[in-house]
Parts: C-alpha cells; sequence; structure tokens
C-alpha cells in the first residue's frame, strides 16, 4: 500500500489544542474557572469594604445643669456623636452596643472639680477608643495644653486593604481549583469512556499524554490570570506592585504544580465519583489553612512550618509577594522550591501509577 | 470438526516461516478472579483475510482481541503479531501498523468529526489524507459536527476511521456493529470490505452470524473461553450435515426419540419446547414429520424452516443460541 507523505502535525500539539477545544466548549467548566472566581471577588469585595471613618458614640448621663456643660464640650469634636441620655437609658445603650462609652459627671461642689466615670466595655476596640477620645477632648478643653506637638496623617490607600489581600489568594486558589478539578475529571472521563485504553492502543507516548495536560493548563492559567487580576485593577484598583514576568512566572509554576497534583490524584480512579472524593481531600485543608481568605498567622506558629510546606501557601506567598509587597523573584525561592517539588514529585509518581483501562 | 491451524503443542514458527501469517496465538489462558474468560485459545490470522471470532456474549471473544492488541496481558500463552511478540521491546513499531476499534470507546463528544481524526492521526508516524478516510467512512457531510450530535452509526464509523487513518495493515474490530440498525451495519460492512480490497487483514467479532458470514474469510466459534470450531462459514454450515432447518411447536410436546427416528433428519434439538430439526432432504423429511405429528395426535402450534447458517451450527454445538434475547 503507498502512503503519500503529509506533513504530520506533533501529538502534542494535537492532544494540547483537543483538551483545550474540548474545555472551552463545556459552559460549566468556563463558568467556574472565569466567572465565579471573579463574583467571589465581587462579594467579597463588597463585604470587606474600606468603610468612611465610623463616629465613636458617647452618651452623656443626665444629672443636672452642669453635665450639660460636659455634652457641650464634646459636641465640637471630630469623631464623636454625643447624646445625653438619661441613667437607665445609657445602660441600656450601653449593653446592647448602641453607644461606645457613658459618661457621668458629678457637678462642682465646695471648689473641688468636676469628676467624671467612664463606663464601657474594656473588651470591645470601639469602647476603649471612645474612652480615650472623650477623655482627651474632656482634658484639652478644661485646658490641659499639649505637651508634644503632633500632627496626624490618615491612610487608607490601595495596597494594605482586605481586597489587596484577597485577590492574589483568589489568583492561588483558582490556580488551584481549575488544575485539579480541570485535570482530574477529564481523565477520569476518558478512563470511564476506554477512551485511555483505545489511546494507549495506538503509538501515542504516553507521556506526550499527560504533559499535553500540563500545556492546556498553561493556555488556560493565562486567562484566568488575567481575568482576576484585570478585573481586581479595574474594579478595586488592586495593582501589581512587583513585575508582570515575576507575575507570569509564579503562576506558571503554581499552575504545573496543581496540573501534576491533579494528574496524580486522577491517576487511578475509575469514577468522576471516586476522583471527586479524593480531590476534595486534597484540597479542602489547604483551602483552610493556606492563606487565601485569611492570613495563615492566626494559627498556632508551631502549625506555620507545615502550613508553609503545603503547594497552596507557596503560591499564595509567592503571588502575595509579588502583587503587594513588589518583591523580586527571588524573594520567594522558599516558595518557588515547595511548589517545584511538588509538581515535579506528583509528576513522576502520576506516569508511573497511571491505569490506561 | 475442530480445524486447528496450529496444534496447542506446536512451537511458535520462526519469524521468517510465519509470512503468511498475521496474528497467531498458542494456548491463550486468562482467568479474571473466579471467572475462566480464556480456556486455552491458539487460532492464526492469515495475511489478506479475514478472520471472524463469532461467540455469545462472555465467550471471550473481546480477551483474545485485546490480548492480540496488546492491552491485555494473557496468564500462559504465545502471542506473535505481525511477527513480533508484545514485550519484547518494539510495540510502537508494532503498534503503527495495527488499526484498533475497541468495543465501548465514547470518543469525545465535544471535538468535531475531522479534529478527532487529525488528534488520532498524530499520534502515528505516516496517515492517510483526512479527507480521504472521511470519505471513505461517509461522513463528509458529518465533518465539522461534534461527535456528540452523530447517530450511533456515524460514531461507529468514526470509530472505523480512527482505526483506519494510519492506514494499518492489521485491523482489529471488537463488535463493530452491536447495537446499530440493518442500514448502519451495511455501511460498516462496506468500509471493511473497502478496507480489504485494499489488501487489508481484519480479525472482527461479532455475535450477528450475517455478518461472519458476510465478511468473514474463516470464522472461530467461541464459546465459555474456547474455540469449539475454526473453517470458513460455508463448511462450518456443511458440517452440520443439513442443508434446511425445520423449527416448530406442538401441542401437547412430544419425546425426543420420537424425531430421531424421522427420514431425513440429521440432527435434533430441542430448546424450551421449540424443536430444531437438521434437514438434508427437505422434501422427504417435511411430509414424514407432517405424518407423525398426525399420528402422535398433537397440535401444531408453528412451523418454519430456513437455510441452515452459521447459527444452527452454533446451536447444534452448544444447544444454546448465539444471542440470548
Amino acid at each position: 500500500m503507498s502512503r503519500p507523505p503529509i506533513p504530520r502535525p506533533h501529538p502534542l500539539v494535537e492532544l494540547t489544542r483537543a483538551r483545550l477545544l474540548e474545555f472551552l466548549r463545556e459552559p460549566e467548566a468556563v463558568f467556574w474557572v472565569f466567572i465565579f472566581p471573579v463574583l467571589l471577588a465581587v462579594a467579597l469585595g463588597i463585604a470587606f469594604r474600606t468603610k468612611p471613618v465610623e463616629k465613636l458614640r458617647v452618651a452623656v448621663v443626665r444629672t443636672d445643669p452642669a453635665v450639660e456643660r460636659l455634652a457641650a464640650l464634646l459636641t465640637g469634636t471630630a469623631d464623636l456623636t454625643v447624646s445625653v441620655v438619661a441613667s437607665a437609658e445609657a445602660t441600656r445603650a450601653l449593653r446592647s452596643g448602641k453607644v461606645d462609652v457613658v459618661v457621668e459627671g458629678s457637678p462642682e461642689k465646695d471648689r473641688r472639680p468636676l469628676s467624671v466615670t467612664y463606663r464601657y466595655d474594656a473588651t470591645r476596640p470601639e469602647g476603649r477608643a471612645a474612652r480615650l477620645a472623650v477623655d482627651d477632648a474632656l482634658q484639652r478643653a478644661l485646658g490641659r495644653p499639649d505637651r508634644l506637638d503632633s500632627r496626624e496623617e490618615r491612610v487608607a490607600q490601595p495596597g494594605n486593604r482586605y481586597i489587596d489581600f484577597l485577590i492574589p489568594g483568589l489568583i492561588g486558589l483558582n490556580l488551584m481549583g481549575s488544575g485539579m478539578w480541570g485535570l482530574g475529571f477529564a481523565v477520569v472521563q476518558a478512563r470511564t469512556r476506554k477512551l485511555l485504553k483505545r489511546f494507549a492502543a495506538t503509538p501515542m507516548r504516553r507521556s506526550h499524554y499527560l504533559l499535553s495536560f500540563m500545556f492546556s493548563r498553561l493556555v488556560g492559567l493565562v486567562l484566568e490570570v488575567v481575568v482576576v487580576v484585570g478585573f481586581g485593577w479595574l474594579l478595586f484598583g488592586v495593582e501589581v506592585r512587583g513585575s508582570i514576568l515575576d507575575l507570569v512566572m509564579i503562576s506558571l509554576l503554581g499552575s504545573l504544580t496543581f496540573a501534576g497534583i491533579g494528574l496524580l490524584v486522577a491517576a487511578r480512579p475509575r469514577t468522576v465519583e471516586g476522583v471527586s472524593g479524593w480531590m476534595n481531600l486534597v484540597q479542602l485543608p489547604m483551602w483552610l489553612v493556606s492563606g487565601t481568605f485569611f492570613s495563615y498567622e492566626r494559627f498556632p506558629v508551631a502549625a506555620h512550618r507545615f502550613i508553609r510546606a503545603l503547594p497552596l501557601t507557596a503560591l499564595n506567598d509567592a503571588l502575595r509577594s509579588v502583587i503587594n509587597d513588589g518583591a523580586p523573584l527571588v524573594a520567594s525561592w522558599q516558595a518557588i522550591a515547595v511548589m517545584a517539588v511538588w509538581g515535579a514529585v506528583s509528576f513522576a509518581l502520576a506516569l508511573r501509577l497511571f491505569r490506561w483501562q | 470438526m475442530k480445524l486447528h491451524p496450529v496444534a496447542p503443542s506446536d512451537p511458535l514458527p520462526n519469524p521468517s516461516s510465519a509470512g503468511g501469517v498475521a496474528a497467531r496465538c498458542v494456548g491463550l489462558v486468562k482467568q479474571y478472579e473466579d471467572v475462566v474468560a480464556l480456556a486455552g485459545v491458539d487460532l492464526a490470522v492469515r495475511r489478506g483475510e479475514c478472520f471472524g471470532l463469532l461467540g455469545p456474549n462472555g465467550a471471550g471473544k473481546t480477551t483474545t482481541v485485546e490480548i492480540l492488541e496488546g492491552l491485555t496481558r494473557p496468564d500462559e500463552g504465545i502471542v506473535e503479531v505481525l511477527g513480533t511478540r508484545w514485550g519484547s521491546g518494539s510495540e510502537h513499531a508494532l503498534r503503527e501498523r495495527l488499526g484498533v476499534q475497541l468495543q465501548e470507546t465514547q470518543l469525545g463528544e465535544k471535538l468535531t468529526v475531522e479534529e478527532t481524526l487529525r488528534l488520532f492521526a498524530s499520534f502515528f508516524a505516516r496517515s492517510r489524507p483526512l479527507g480521504e478516510i472521511i470519505a471513505t467512512v461517509e461522513l463528509e457531510e458529518k465533518r465539522h459536527a461534534w461527535v456528540g450530535k452523530l447517530s450511533g452509526g456515524q460514531k461507529q464509523r468514526l470509530a472505523l476511521a480512527c482505526a483506519l487513518v494510519s492506514d494499518p495493515d492489521l485491523l482489529f474490530l471488537d463488535e463493530p456493529t452491536t447495537g446499530l440498525d440493518p442500514q448502519a451495519r451495511l455501511k460498516v460492512w462496506e468500509v471493511v470490505e473497502r478496507f480489504r480490497s485494499r489488501g487489508g487483514t481484519v480479525l472482527l467479532t461479532t455475535h450477528y452470524m450475517e455478518e461472519a458470514a458476510r465478511l468473514c474469510d474463516r470464522v472461530a466459534i467461541m464459546d465459555h473461553g474456547k474455540i469449539l470450531a475454526l473453517d470458513r462459514p460455508a463448511a462450518l454450515v456443511a458440517s452440520l450435515g443439513a442443508e434446511q432447518i425445520v423449527e416448530f411447536r406442538v401441542r401437547p410436546d412430544l419425546s425426543p426419540e420420537v424425531m430421531t427416528g424421522l427420514v431425513g433428519v440429521s440432527s435434533v434439538v430441542r430448546t424450551e419446547g421449540t424443536w430444531k430439526l437438521s434437514v438434508r432432504r427437505i422434501g422427504e423429511a417435511l411430509p414424514a414429520l407432517l405424518a407423525e405429528i398426525e399420528r402422535q395426535e398433537v397440535v401444531l402450534e408453528s412451523l418454519a424452516t430456513h437455510q441452515a447458517t452459521l447459527e444452527d451450527v452454533f446451536v447444534s454445538m452448544t444447544g444454546r443460541a448465539l444471542r440470548d434475547e
């Protein structure tokens, strides 16, 4: 039989292309990878947006005319809302958190100066702040001189808000989720549909098949990172302070790492249900401890070393280092090493353990 | 009756003398947990022929084919495909020359016909032009349709196209037409015949005797992991010693001895109240049968006759129908 030679497309290119086409033609997958993180960022961004400075609320107990003077002294002070109420009502308001501090004054008697009692909940930061602010305002108004010349500068700029903390975490979480779910489902589905077996009957190199998943993730990752970063920048003014190239490199590595872990998790299971369980088992701890929504510094110090050895923690840390701190790549060398090890070991194991039928 | 191409004790011939053989196996044994899938299978597929494995579900057809395809390892036995043994280190080169269609593969639903074929073509060092292969399986109009939108017959022809895209020397087809309507089945047969006209060798499994009779040069009848008979379809039918099969039912039922003595009847099988007589001379046998029914004073419920087929060969060998439907 004569075989006319035709230009041969590379199997790795074709496998990657097929994988991407299948992904993009799956509306649900596109939603979870591109739309969902944006919605999540919107919701959290709104919930934790920077609010205007709230005034501290002061209740002055109505006892006698001298007290009216106290209220007058406080009224001119910025950041305080002053009300004059009866004693019982003041107690009630304090208990329910409607006021932060209650001021009860005793009138001047026998040349003794005015004296006041502050009632507040010391476990509430607002209570302590209100007590200090009220005392300061009263002392100054009654003539206490300031010994120190002080000025104040109020800071609320992009870079130290919750949304600035959140955006890199969402990128990390997204890279983990799409790497693992995207690959895990596709692989197990191909296994249940006997497609893997069919591929195994061709001269296709098995490493090409697994590598095509890694490569398809690289294309997906560009879109995912661009969507979240672009969105954070447009809506919340979240800036990338470091180099874009560094951000690209870290995202790339993170994406490959989770593609490797995803392949490993999907190496054996025969059913989509089976692989889902394993995926959740692997991802859930990292959702909780890896510092996506809140800093892992809140966990005991003894646990930090283990938390930092998790791939998602490493990715989040490296992303924040570039996006928030504007640090160079070398500053994240430990995180980079953690990701590289996870990715390489997982991929090598996946290749060995992979079940083709 | 049993015509083994090689006796079980026969050592594999050296590759130079295997020129006429595309694939062969000797003494295949395969056990899955407590089920014996193959209990010693010997067969040889000659170059250029279409070889059929005919048998009911669970007979061991798929296991045999998958062992030949190098997808399953036998517990015992020797396998040689195109002069190469699996595990000899040259699997990759061997796979370049094989076309495979598996029984239950579902191709990616969100890829088009052309994309699927291009993907499969990329695995092989050499491949036929996609347009040509699409024309071969008559899917020109569906070239840009998603696989998920194809009918069962079209999907099956695409699976065939994926197996043929590399222009293989040896084509394995595992139940290529199961579940297809007669028209779709015919189209698949035409594709197989076109491949054969190019000089290709085919090994197919089926439980449709019409399929085996139409496509295959030689057929091995399998049951319970063994080959019961192996010959040309016509020779297998001839081995029944009958030209016609007479099927009938009577009420109340008769005892078997009554029938065996009838003139012109070479064998008798009764399954679930239906009698099947293998008959050499229908002109003598049928009047004798009717006379006997009258004499026994039973009521004839139904009676039909047909040309003897491979199905009848299977029934006469196992006492069961090929398809338990």
